[in-house]
């Protein structure tokens, strides 16, 4: 029976972590892979409105992102209190809109232009008057597909809360 | 001259980077993709617009202090709530009262002479005022397209019963990128089928500027 106790008498071997980087490694790649960092910092106030029947906006990089709103805290005393609009970083006016799309257009292959979408991420208390005329810029560059990006919930309680 | 062994590099800390890139990515991740209202705008070219009978039309307006007003079903215009446009839209889109050639085969609404022939025919009309807020036009946008979904959902129930999903299933799965190509050229003949029954016309008009 002494070979049973010889056993007993032994202490319980490290876990060998030699291969906890790799594992680390591994979650770090998955996570490189699926981060999509912020690409505009936002320089307006952007409470998007709510809906319900809304569909995903799928191959992100087939997307302009069109940002209105008023204008943040920090911006106030320079820009106003009127709405106003945002391409990449910085204000825009309304008649760059018809070059910010030319440059987007620019940056895509041929055949994935048809497929670009228009996001327009507008501020609940906006306008309709500024997305009007947005939608109007849009159309005279014969940019037709948008997407009006909104949060998930009820839109009759989304307006209630207000 | 004697051969020096290489000092080993110590590896210890290794895990430590990687752990501090890992929660670096892990805080800046965000996998959440936007979702909202598609929609398509007409094209800038003048045509002749077609002539539209007046009952076909369901004339909606939202004014400066976003209250809807609706002209519609042979109604001279009267202020409606938001909470009831969805089921108004139903009713307009689903009446059917043609006959004869523009009758409608799969309409089940009330058949009022007054209001729209059939889902081909009807149109609505949305007008808004450069003060209306955004949050109220999307929410009318939104029940607008609801009360599409809810007719395509019958209708697509009612033409494949077998597929054991509704319209707007039927849309998301399409546009999944995990479905099948075989699955998607299957789909992809019924919705378009669906949609060509109950078309979604809709026109919004320049808004007034008072």
């Amino acid at each position: 029976m002494s070979k049973f106790k010889k056993k007993k008498g032994g202490e319980l071997p490290a876990v060998n972590t030699a291969s906890l980087p790799d594992i680390v490694f591994m979650l770090l790649f998955f996570f490189m892979v699926a981060t999509v960092m912020r690409q505009n910092t936002l320089m307006i106030e952007n409470k998007l409105p709510q809906a319900d029947q809304i569909e995903k906006l799928d191959k992100k990089n087939l997307v302009m992102y069109i940002y209105a709103g008023k204008p943040s805290q920090n911006y106030k005393k320079q820009f106003g209190d009127e709405a106003r609009i945002q391409l990449n970083d910085k204000f825009a006016d309304i008649t760059d809109i018809a070059a910010f799309i030319a440059a987007e257009r620019a940056s895509k292959r041929e055949e994935e232009i048809p497929f670009l979408t228009a996001a327009l991420k507008v501020d609940s208390d906006a306008n309709m008057g500024l997305v009007t005329d947005i939608k109007q810029e849009l159309r005279k560059v014969n940019a037709l597909k948008i997407n009006y990006t909104t949060r998930k919930g009820n839109a009759l309680e989304g307006l209630k809360r207000r | 001259m004697a051969k020096r062994s290489a000092p080993e590099v110590n590896a210890g800390s290794m895990a430590d980077i990687a752990f501090l890139l890992l929660i670096f990515f892990l805080v800046t991740t965000t996998i959440e993709t936007d979702s909202g209202l598609n929609r398509k705008l007409p094209p800038i070219e003048e045509v002749e617009p077609p002539i539209i009978k007046q009952k076909n039309i369901f004339q909606l307006e939202v004014n400066r202090s976003n209250q809807l007003f609706l002209k519609a079903a042979g109604d001279d215009g009267s202020v409606i709530e938001l909470k009831d446009l969805r089921k108004l839209t139903v009713e307009f889109l689903d009446n059917g009262g043609g006959t004869g050639p523009d009758a409608c085969q799969n309409c089940q609404g009330k058949k009022n002479p007054q209001s729209s022939d059939n889902f081909q025919k009807a149109i609505i009309s949305l007008q808004n005022n450069r003060a209306t807020k955004y949050d109220t036009y999307i929410a009318v946008q939104n029940e607008i397209i609801a009360a599409y979904n809810e007719l395509r959902n019958r209708e697509f129930k009612k033409a494949f019963p077998n597929e054991d999903m509704n319209f707007v299933e039927a849309d998301k799965k399409y546009s999944d990128p995990r479905t099948t190509p075989r699955e998607k050229a299957k789909l992809k003949d019924k919705i378009e089928q669906i949609k060509l029954l109950v078309p979604q016309k809709f026109s919004e008009a320049e808004p007034k500027s008072n």
